[in-house]
């Protein structure tokens, strides 16, 4: 049985003190002996291809050892499927320096290679290349009508599902509402760029230090790519300065680097630019198309979303835009749509609460605009029309708290002041808004591997080879064994981020805490088992009939539940068994299996957003004064980090609705503003107070563990209820992301 | 179809400048190094010095990954020059603390959970640390102000001004949060009604 001695307590993060003290290590901070420096040449042309490279002038600097390029790229793995990672898409992966083609602005098109950053640096900047520049197609509002349903491919990608009948149910419709909505791409922009190091160990044996959210997602790349064993590539990730999801697959630098190590016999780094950081995986530009429709009661009598997007010409990048919009609300007449419309860019990449976070700008704007319309405040619209079971999949939900949400988010922000005017409030020269929306996002569990391994001097270890990209899995893997095996916090480590360890699978969609956390428990239990039957083989031993069942692990003993002095140090356990430690893995079988059978329960966090904006009415500048989110997303398992994963994610909407932008100019089909100066985020004075509400949920379906994950949820509908308090503030509705003075003048 | 050339600005063949040779005093340890002119003092730490707690993130200065402190004053050291600092008393995060004997700034980095990934988290100590140098801040608006050249893309911005302003409330540097030390009053943050 679990005691609660740490799941759901707010521990500081265990890889607090490497962090703040810097000596936590990330990808191009592994400073190997011998080490060369590669810098990257991007194009500058979006469309054409390479006709000449004059690498003579740059190789004859002293120091200088090798260019990059498709002209003396050795043959490497042929089928498509070898470029494949397991987060790839459909289509056919790019690969770099593979051939003179250029297929997208900013493509890698060589490698300097030299003895030190800057002297690399600089042969790149004097690189002479040759293009033949042929006209590129990357505005996706010209290309709408070429925009068609994308093929499968991407594992977990379901076409959205429609039913019933949306045109009777607008005919029906009393009130109605219609409207575009759109929002350009966005670039992740983790604050660590991405960087490899890879360590030359000789005979093709190679330590890959890499910025990545799947260690094992970059090994199998490499070792398909480059026909590597596994042993021969390593590939370690202990500290990874930020995701979002740009890491979900290996990016070039990773190739680059390992290529270039392998060729040259060598150890070698390759780190990208701030600019270069733009030259891979984005949140896609999308066009969106939202019509909703109620009865006289306020019950929505029909929902339309459609929604266009970019991809890049050689893979189909889906999401999930428009499905949540026939789920969170309960209506029998939903049609969706979702298109997918090829561009001369790079491929876009999930990046956080990928789709969801778009569908759900335009969907909770209609609504507002909905509310408006049929005479309801948008927290009683939103409560008529509450879903109680997931009507996409005909399934019960395993269990869906959105409705404490809307209350507990309400009562705290003080909504029920609210007077539903737009343009009623107001401050000196300030126009005050209140707007609200919500969001929905899965609970997924996938198969992953730990081992726990208890030495004789009582101290746990337990490893799987997962990652922490600031989600502060460390922190809670180390919670879950710690009590799971009754250890002080003190006397458990928690490894990660090493191919060496058990697999786990890439972090992102909010499944690391339910399944790695899942393995974790498992692991300890199976040592659990462990440790009982040594305790059974002591002479005379109280232990000696009982079942796991009847024992329990506390301050680091073994007790017999029934009479708790029966106990047993598990340090001795240890030293009596002979061994140097104790070891056990979690079976990777039920994760599999449970894959397999059929769902029983549809699995969603909840959230409600409550915003305040104030509009400074002459100059248009927006300020978010006041953001309360409530959230359900299951059992919280450290409300410190879980807190601050939401922190995180209010400030991402603040940014989605009003900074963040990559602007293409489609003369050059490039990003203009790609570096941190003119690609807007929030800076510490742009955030003010917001309040993040845990609302209580149990849920004993979802997973053992009852967690639901939370690093995705509190994203959604942030964007959009800024947009709504803005309407609120001026009057104004802004469908346009993101709001920017321009559009409210 | 047209004919694009990507080539160096000058048109001047390539050629190297001679290294130079630097003293600097890091950490209250000197060291002598010798590097090419063009090594910004960033790269000279995180390359040539195995100084990695310095994190770069734009190179531009544009996000204050790569704060120091230079005579106790904070700085971008991707915008100078190791050459040009000859001489130079720097503390960077490694100077703040250790892991076993953190900084109270560190500890209640720490203790406010006032990061997430970390890779913004030794700039923002140090330039923290700049900050109660300078002893400008008194006000939560200030200390916003004031630590906005320090990006933070996990968005740790609330904690990190706890974190802070804990660390001033305890050296007795804060004034009433109501207040902006400039004078006047800290704008309400509940409305009011026309
Ligand atoms: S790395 Fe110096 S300011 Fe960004
Ligand atoms: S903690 Fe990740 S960027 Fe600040």
């Amino acid at each position: 049985m679990m005691t609660t001695d740490y799941i759901g307590k707010p521990t500081n993060r265990v890889d607090g003190p490497a962090k703040v003290a810097g000596t936590a290590k990330y990808a191009a901070e592994f400073n190997v002996p011998n080490l060369l420096y590669g810098y990257v040449v991007s194009s500058p042309i979006a469309k054409g291809k390479i006709t000449k490279i004059n690498a003579e002038e740059v190789l004859a600097l002293p120091g200088v050892h090798k260019v990059f390029s498709h002209e003396n790229v050795p043959s490497l793995a042929w089928f498509d499927r070898s470029y494949k990672d397991d987060v790839a898409p459909g289509g056919s992966p790019f690969r770099p320096l593979h051939s003179a083609e250029v297929k997208y602005s900013q493509q890698p098109v060589a490698l300097v290679v030299a003895d030190t950053f800057e002297l690399a640096r600089y042969a790149a900047s004097v690189l002479e290349i040759e293009y033949e520049q042929t006209a590129h197609e990357t505005d996706l509002s010209k290309h709408i009508d070429d925009a068609r349903e994308p093929g499968g491919g991407k594992t977990g990608y379901k076409p959205p599902k429609s039913r019933g009948n949306f045109g009777r149910g607008w005919e029906q419709g009393v009130a109605k509402v219609e409207a575009n909505f759109q929002h350009g791409a966005q670039h992740h922009n983790p604050m660590e760029n991405f960087a490899t190091t890879v360590e030359w160990l000789g005979d093709k044996s190679l330590n890959v230090y890499d910025k990545t959210q799947g260690a094992f997602n970059s090994q199998q790349y490499i070792m398909k790519v480059f026909g590597l064993s596994k042993d021969q590539a390593r590939v370690i990730s202990k500290y990874t300065g930020g995701g979002f999801g740009s890491g979900l697959r290996p990016q070039y630098q990773l190739f680059l680097a390992v290529l270039a190590s392998l060729e040259l016999e060598r150890s070698v780094r390759v780190s990208l630019t701030r600019q270069q950081m733009f030259s891979f995986g984005h949140r896609p530009h999308t066009l969106q198309h939202v019509a909703l429709a109620t009865n006289a009661d306020g019950s929505l009598s029909g929902i339309n979303h459609f929604a266009v997007a970019e991809t890049s010409q050689f893979e189909d990048f889906t999401e999930n835009v428009v499905g949540w919009s026939g789920m969170i609300y309960d209506c029998k007449n939903v049609k969706l749509g979702y298109r997918l419309s090829k561009l001369d860019v790079y491929t876009p990449l999930d990046m956080r609460a990928p789709g969801a976070a778009s569908g759900s700008i335009a969907l909770e704007i209609a609504m507002d605009e909905m509310a408006e319309a049929a005479g309801l405040d948008p927290v009683e619209f939103r409560l008529r029309n509450y879903a109680d079971y997931d009507q996409e999949q005909n399934l019960p939900f395993s269990s869906k708290k959105l409705r404490d949400c809307y209350h507990e988010g309400a009562t705290k922000f003080g909504w029920a002041n609210r007077n539903p005017a737009p343009r009623s409030m107001r401050q000196g020269n300030r126009l005050i808004g209140w707007g609200m929306a919500g969001g929905i996002w899965d609970s997924a569990t996938q198969p992953a591997q730990a081992k726990a391994s208890l030495d004789a001097d009582g101290h746990l270890r337990v490893q799987s080879g997962s990652n922490d990209i600031g989600t502060g899995t460390y922190t809670i893997m180390t919670q879950i064994a710690a009590e799971t095996l009754g250890l002080p916090i003190e006397a458990v480590t928690f490894e990660l981020g090493d191919t060496l360890m058990p697999e786990a699978p890439v972090q992102g969609g909010s499944w690391t805490a339910s399944s790695v956390g899942t393995a974790v428990r498992k692991a300890c239990q199976a040592l659990g088992e462990k440790l009982l039957k040594q305790a059974q083989k002591m002479d005379e031993s109280a232990f000696a009939d009982a079942t796991i069942d009847d024992v329990q692990f506390v301050n680091g003993q073994l007790r017999l539940r029934t009479d708790p002095d029966q106990a047993v140090v598990l340090r001795d356990l240890v030293q009596a068994s002979g061994e140097p430690r104790l070891e056990a893995e979690n079976s990777k079988l039920p994760g599999m299996l449970g894959m397999l059978k059929p769902a029983q329960y549809s699995m969603h966090a909840h959230n409600a957003v409550f915003v305040e904006v104030q509009v400074d009415e002459e100059l248009g500048t927006i300020h978010v004064t006041r953001v309360v989110n409530a959230v359900a997303a299951g059992r919280i398992l450290n409300p410190k980090t879980a807190r601050s994963q939401v922190l995180g994610s209010v400030v991402w909407g603040i940014s989605m609705a009003l900074m963040e932008e990559s602007v293409m100019d489609h003369r050059f089909g490039r990003y203009m503003n790609h570096n941190y100066a003119e690609y807007h985020i929030p800076v510490n004075a742009d955030i003010h107070d917001i309040d993040v509400i845990f609302v209580h949920e149990e849920d004993d379906k979802v997973n053992e563990l009852g967690v639901k994950g939370i690093g995705e949820v509190g994203l959604l509908g942030v964007a959009a209820a800024i947009s709504n308090a803005v309407y609120h503030a001026t009057g104004k509705r802004v469908r346009d992301m993101p709001v920017m003075i321009d559009k409210l003048l | 179809m047209s004919t694009v050339i990507q080539k160096p600005l000058d048109h001047q063949p390539p050629s190297l400048p001679p290294t130079q040779s630097v003293r600097l005093t890091i950490n209250s340890q000197e060291s002598h190094f010798t590097v090419a002119p063009w090594t910004t003092l960033l790269d000279a730490l995180r390359e040539h010095l195995d100084l990695t707690g310095t994190k770069k993130g734009c190179d531009h200065g544009q996000c204050g990954a790569c704060t120091v402190l230079i005579d106790g004053k904070r700085i971008n050291s991707c915008l100078t020059l190791a050459v040009m600092r000859d001489g130079a008393d720097i503390t960077t995060i490694e100077g703040l603390g250790t892991p076993e004997n953190l900084s109270p700034l560190q500890q209640a980095f720490i203790d406010h959970d006032a990061f997430q990934c970390g890779y913004c988290t030794p700039g923002q100590i140090c330039s923290a640390q700049g900050l109660l140098n300078e002893g400008k801040a008194k006000t939560e608006a200030e200390v916003r102000e004031l630590m906005s050249g320090n990006l933070c893309r996990c968005g740790a911005y609330p904690n990190i001004l706890s974190a802070i302003m804990e660390v001033m409330d305890k050296d007795g540097l804060i004034m009433d949060t109501k207040e902006w030390s400039a004078g006047g009053a800290k704008p309400e943050m509940d409305p009011i009604n026309s």
